[in-house]
Parts: structure tokens; C-alpha cells; sequence
């Protein structure tokens, strides 16, 4: 009978993810395999859509596939994205949890951090543009200043500027798990450190990192599934030359080529998983939490 | 394409965003009232002959999906002055009203959509056959859309123009007939040519062809957009232009062809020739405006929106002429009774004149001019169609100033632009391909 007590609450749970994520994920994986013309997409049982993704792919004379481009070009984003707000992220939790000592400027600094999250994302991407421009504010600045001559172009449409819109919108989401875990960690471990002779360094290495690990683990999967499935930010910020699986999604939505669209869904899927389960063998994060 | 939009900085750019949310509500709300609606048509079917008749019961309500051209609302307030026709605007990008019209079909009333679409549209079935019988101007539509001419000059007709998608071969056929019929795919509404917008103070010297946009001199300052059924269409011209290669029909390439296009844009863009791509309408005023772009492809309400902040630029005339794209009205294939009634009626008062001056004083031109004129100042007229020097002040349909006096309309008279028009918006044979070839230069 306890087991269909447990059942029955959880009951909610299960549906909510059985009807808003199971069956539209196998629906996804169904059509995937559809074929399509410019006003339908027909029930069949075809690899096309997966075929022409990698079309091309494995024949490495050439220069690289596209799909591997892409991917590619997300990783690199993926990557100088995490490693910055990790960064940004771990420095700001750190302030606040080991320097910051009443409870109360801690609770109102943290607050101050989220407050960018008071407006949408796409108007904080957005008050790049007019700072970072030809004729923005950096560059009119700068040229007034004598450090540079002529405008400088990469401020904008760059991957300079992605990763910029990227730090700046997600850095959060670094600094609220890696806060959470380091609150957690008992001062009295670094006092005893301390005592046994460990200098700073030794303690940030040996002590607080590695007791944060789960913190750090749980922000990075946000920030790599964000940035993964990305194509507002990259769209925008890089002036829509710069290539990304979600871009190419939302291109093939708009012409109604829906299973195409649902075959690069499903190959996306699978590499963010792939990232995850990779970064989830580095901790067991179910056991930290 | 998108409605004038006469005050333009970045926040312009969530108009799109907040319209949906919009939409979404507008959608619902639209659906109870239309819901009623019905019901009184059920009621009073088959008593129904004339217009007047069918306002006897209840309010008539109609759910209108298109993109934003036609959609103000001084047109709204007017319609239900004249006919006391309410209407509920349900505004998309092109893109999603096809998609809205094959997936959702009972969502609107009567659809705004573009010529080119009609492809992708008529083989599916879920339009109506329009019966011009009913269209009381229907002998008056311009030339441009029923024989592909403008002042007795067969205009350029690569691509979808208008004239080969017009006419369907029966009320509920899903093919075109080439022949004139009774039954018209789409009522044409409103039409414009388009060409590349230039910064004349940041180039300034003369630009008279569309190769200048893949000119080394713009490197990093020229822009094309992203929507590739229109963007190919740019390309292509470019492509003629540059003496690439001359397209046996540039609005239905070959695979080869379409390679070949892509080669050059792809080419160009590696060597950072474009400073960026633009999707949204204010994507586009807001890169010519900042100076980041001096050569861009455009709409015409977009230059209108960076003149109003009273920076200069002009919708420059090329020798190779214009890409013109044109849109009309439509009825679900499931419209009938009272509900299509309305919808009738809706058209007939949108091509009596007065809705034909307010898109003509936006630059646009309405699918029925005779009737437009009677409704526009002589001064204006002058200006938009006989491509004249402004009599005096010309002002949009908001109040907002658009040209001193002596000033003359960019590419001059109607017949000056329109019959120098060289391709239409097109859905292509090869679609499908295009459009991949097309993220693979966005990729490159």
C-alpha cells in the first residue's frame, strides 16, 4: 500500500512529463524519419533527413562538412561561454560567501546580481549593440582617448560579441549552484586547514573546489545546454552570419520542413546528452545533493 | 512586409515579440466573438442575397491573419465607420502566415498573403477560389497583376509573378489555369517594387547596379537579408549583375544555378564583405541608421522609418531593375455562408479607395488605382504615381513628414518603377535545395 501512496503523489509529476516531454520527444524522433514537400510532411520510414545532415561529412579530402562546422563553431562558444562565467561565476559566489560576513549584505548582494534578470534577455543582448557598434560608445570613446584610430569592427557582429552576450546572460546561472555549495562548506574544514600550515591557494585547491564540485557541475549544464540550443543570441549578436544548430532548426520550421527539423533536433539532443552524462561521471551529483 | 513604422531605436525590435503575445490574445478573444458570429449565420443562411442584409444580425466580426502592411489602426476604425465591420488583425512574418495557413485553417476568416506563396498554397487546398463576380472592381485591378503589364509594357514576370498564379481553374481547383476564369487565387491588395537602400552620405558617389553590393569597396558595410526565398531573389540579381551568369529564369534556378549563386555569396561572405544579415523589418532600419551598413537590401517602409529619424537614405534605382512582390486576399476553403459574406464585403470596401490612398501614401501601390486617386490630393498624386516634385509637404498617413516640397519620389513615377520591375518574389522547383544551400552559406 506505501508503494501506491508514493505512486499517487508522484502521479502529477509523471503525467506532466509524460504528456509535455515523453510523448512529444518520440514524436520528434517519428517525424525525423518523415518524409516532406513544401505544404506537407508524409508518414513514411526514410533516413534522408539524418543522410543529408552528414552529407558529406565523412569524406575528409574535402574541407569539413557543415553540420560538423556548426557543431564545431557551438562547441567553441560552448566552451569559452562555460570556461567565463565559470570564472566570473566561482569568483562572485567566493566574494560573496567568504567575504561578505553578515547574512543580511549577503542576501542584498545576491539580490543586486539577479537584478539584470528583471528584464527580458533580448533587451540585455540588445544594449550591446548601440555600446559596441561602429559608431558606439567604445569606439567613440577610445578613438577620443587616442588608444585607437579607426573604429574598431570586431566589437559587433563578432564571436567577440557572442561570448560577451553570453557571459553576460548567464553568468548567473554559474554563480547560484556554485553559491549554494559553497555556503554549504563547514569554515571550520578551512580553519583546521589553516592550522595545519595550508596556505590560500592550497585551501581554495584542496578544500573549497573540490566541495563545490557539485555546485560547479550543476552550472555548467546550464550554461552548456543554454548555449547548445542557442540561436537568439548568436543570431543577433553575431549580425546572423555566424552558423547554429538552433538557427538552422528555426529555418527549416519557417519553410515547413519539419522533419528535417526534427532529425537536427534529435542529433542535437543526443551530443547535449552525450556532454551531460560525460560531465555527470566527474560527480555523482545526485549523491552531493 | 511589415507597416510603416515611423519612430525606430532598438526597442523597436520587440515589436515583432509583443505583437505574438498580442496576437495570441487577440486570437482568442477573436474566436468567441467569430463563434457567435456563426451562430447568426446559421441562423439567418438562406435568407441572405445583398450586403446590407447580413448586418442584421449581430456585430460581423472578421479574423484577418497577414503580415503587418495592411494592418493600422486608422484602416480598422475607417472600416467600421463605412461598413460597421469589425476586424481582428492576427499579424505574422511571411514565413508564418503560409505555415499558419496549412496548419491551422480555422484560425482566421480571411488571409493577406503573397503571390509567391501561392505554389506552396494552391496544391494543398485549404484556400478558396475567389470569385471575382463579386469583386465590383474586379475590371479595375491594375494590369500589373492580370496581364503582367505596366502602361501597355509587359513588365519582367521571372519568379512568381502574379499573372501565372492569378487564376484557378474552378472555386475548389488546386491548379492554375493560364487562361483568365471566374476564380482568382488571391484578390490582389497592394504591390511595390523593391531595390537596394543606400547611405548617400557615407558612399557618396552615384550608384546605378545592383553589383555594387558585393563591391570590395563596402567590404564589412553591405547587408543582405535572411530570408532566403527573397534573399535568393537579391542574390540573383547581384549575380546578373556582377556578369556571373545570366538565369534562363531567375526565379526558378537550377540545382546548378542555385550552387553557382551561393559559390559567389558564400565567397563574398568569408571575405567579410557583409556586416551582418537582417530577418526582422527593424533589424534593417536600425543597421543603416547606426552606420554600420551604407548598402543594404530594404523595404520600402524601412527607408522611411531612417528617414524619419531624419537621416538620409534613399531606395536607390538600379539599371537592372526591381524585385516586386505583391499580396491579395484570401478565404479558408472552408468559408461559407454569412462568415464569407462579410469577407466579401471586407475586400470590396478595401479596393474602394480609400485604403488604396492610405498604402499609397506609404509608398506602396494599391491593386486598384482609379479608385485610389479619387481619395488622394492632387498634390500627392503627383508625387507617389507621376513621380513629380512635391507640390508641397508630403506626409505620411500618421502626420509624419516623408518629403519637403520639391523633393521627387526615388525611382519617380509608377510606370518609371513598376515597369522597370525584373523578377518577382518565387517559390522555387528546386525549394527545398535552396533553402539548405542557403544555410550552408550561413554556416560557411
Amino acid at each position: 500500500m506505501k508503494i501506491n501512496k508514493y505512486f499517487l503523489l508522484a502521479l502529477p509529476f509523471y503525467l506532466i512529463f509524460i504528456f509535455f516531454f515523453i510523448i512529444p520527444l518520440i514524436l520528434t524522433i517519428i517525424v525525423s524519419f518523415w518524409d516532406y514537400t513544401e505544404y506537407s510532411i508524409i508518414p513514411d520510414f526514410i533516413f534522408d533527413n539524418y543522410k543529408y545532415i552528414f552529407n558529406k561529412c565523412f569524406k575528409f579530402s574535402n574541407d569539413l562538412c557543415v553540420t560538423f562546422k556548426t557543431y564545431l563553431s557551438t562547441f567553441y562558444f560552448c566552451f569559452m561561454a562555460w570556461f567565463f562565467t565559470l570564472i566570473i561565476g566561482f569568483t562572485v559566489a567566493y566574494f560573496l560567501v567568504f567575504h561578505v560576513r553578515s547574512v543580511g549584505m549577503q542576501i542584498v548582494l545576491f539580490l543586486i546580481c539577479t537584478i539584470p534578470f528583471w528584464t527580458s534577455n533580448v533587451i540585455r543582448m540588445i544594449s550591446w549593440i548601440p555600446l559596441l557598434g561602429r559608431n558606439g560608445l567604445f569606439n567613440s570613446f577610445l578613438i577620443s582617448t587616442g588608444v585607437i584610430d579607426e573604429p574598431q569592427e570586431w566589437f559587433l557582429y563578432s564571436h567577440f560579441s557572442v561570448i560577451l552576450a553570453f557571459v553576460h546572460l548567464y553568468t548567473l546561472f554559474m554563480i547560484v549552484p556554485i553559491f549554494n555549495s559553497l555556503i554549504r562548506i563547514d569554515k571550520s574544514l578551512i580553519e583546521a586547514a589553516y592550522d595545519s600550515g595550508a596556505n590560500g591557494f592550497q585551501i581554495l585547491t584542496n578544500i573549497i573546489i573540490p566541495l563545490c564540485k557539485p555546485g560547479i557541475i550543476i552550472g555548467s549544464i546550464f550554461v552548456i545546454t543554454v548555449v547548445m540550443g542557442d540561436f537568439l543570441t548568436i543570431g543577433i549578436m553575431g549580425g546572423q552570419q555566424i552558423a547554429s544548430i538552433g538557427k538552422i532548426i528555426q529555418v527549416e520550421m519557417s519553410y515547413l520542413q519539419l522533419p528535417s527539423a526534427a532529425a537536427n533536433a534529435v542529433i542535437l539532443l543526443i551530443i547535449t546528452l552525450l556532454l551531460i552524462w560525460t560531465m555527470t561521471k566527474f560527480i555523482d551529483i545526485r549523491k552531493e545533493l | 512586409m511589415i507597416k510603416l513604422v515611423s519612430t525606430c531605436n532598438i526597442f523597436n525590435f520587440y515589436k515583432g515579440v509583443d505583437m505574438k503575445k498580442m496576437n495570441k490574445k487577440i486570437t482568442r478573444r477573436s474566436m468567441l466573438k467569430s463563434t457567435t458570429a456563426l451562430a447568426g449565420a446559421a441562423l439567418g443562411s438562406g435568407l441572405i442575397t445583398g450586403f446590407p442584409a447580413i448586418h442584421a444580425s449581430g456585430t460581423p466580426t472578421i479574423r484577418y491573419l497577414g503580415t503587418a502592411v495592411n494592418m493600422g489602426s486608422e484602416p480598422e476604425k475607417k472600416l467600421f465607420e463605412d461598413t460597421g465591420i469589425k476586424v481582428k488583425y492576427i499579424s505574422k512574418t511571411t514565413d508564418e502566415v503560409v505555415k499558419t495557413i496549412l496548419t491551422q485553417p480555422n484560425s482566421f476568416d480571411i488571409v493577406d498573403s503573397e503571390y509567391f506563396s501561392m505554389p506552396k498554397l494552391v496544391p494543398s487546398g485549404s484556400l478558396l477560389g475567389m470569385d471575382t463576380n463579386r469583386i465590383k472592381e474586379w475590371s479595375n485591378v491594375v494590369t500589373a497583376f492580370t496581364e503582367g503589364k505596366v502602361n501597355g509594357k509587359t513588365i519582367g514576370d521571372q519568379g512568381t509573378a502574379p499573372k501565372k498564379v492569378l487564376y484557378l481553374k474552378g472555386p475548389n481547383s488546386t491548379e492554375f489555369s493560364k487562361e483568365p476564369t471566374r476564380y482568382a487565387t488571391l484578390i490582389p491588395t497592394v504591390y511595390n517594387a523593391d531595390t537596394l537602400g543606400i547611405r548617400p552620405d557615407l558612399i557618396k558617389r552615384p550608384i546605378n547596379t545592383w553589383a555594387e553590393l558585393l563591391n570590395p569597396e563596402f567590404k564589412g558595410k553591405a547587408c543582405i537579408l535572411n530570408i532566403p526565398s527573397i534573399g535568393i531573389m537579391d542574390a540573383a540579381m547581384v549575380v546578373e549583375a556582377m556578369g556571373e551568369y545570366t538565369y534562363p529564369d531567375k526565379g526558378n534556378m537550377t540545382k546548378a544555378e542555385i550552387d553557382l549563386t551561393m559559390k559567389i555569396f558564400t565567397e563574398a561572405k568569408k571575405a567579410g564583405q557583409f556586416r551582418a544579415f537582417w530577418s526582422d523589418f527593424n533589424e534593417s532600419v536600425n543597421l543603416m541608421a547606426s552606420g554600420e551598413v551604407v548598402i543594404q537590401s530594404m523595404w520600402s517602409p524601412a527607408i522611411t522609418a531612417v528617414r524619419s529619424q531624419g537621416i538620409p537614405c534613399i531606395y536607390q534605382p538600379l539599371k537592372e531593375g526591381y524585385r516586386a512582390w505583391a499580396a491579395g486576399f484570401a478565404l479558408p476553403s472552408t468559408a461559407k455562408g454569412r462568415q464569407a459574406d462579410i469577407c466579401y464585403e471586407y475586400i470590396n470596401w478595401f479596393l474602394s479607395g480609400w485604403m488604396g490612398a492610405y498604402l499609397n501614401r506609404q509608398g506602396y501601390y494599391s491593386a486598384v488605382l482609379s479608385t485610389a486617386e479619387k481619395n488622394m490630393k492632387a498634390y500627392e498624386w503627383d508625387y507617389w504615381m507621376n513621380g513629380k516634385p512635391a507640390a508641397q509637404d508630403i506626409l505620411s498617413p500618421t502626420g509624419k513628414k516623408l518629403a519637403s516640397k520639391g523633393e521627387i519620389r526615388d525611382g519617380g513615377s509608377y510606370n518609371d518603377r513598376m515597369g522597370a520591375v525584373a523578377c518577382w518574389n518565387a517559390t522555387m522547383d528546386e525549394n527545398k535545395y535552396m533553402v539548405r544551400k542557403w544555410n550552408e552559406m550561413i554556416a560557411s
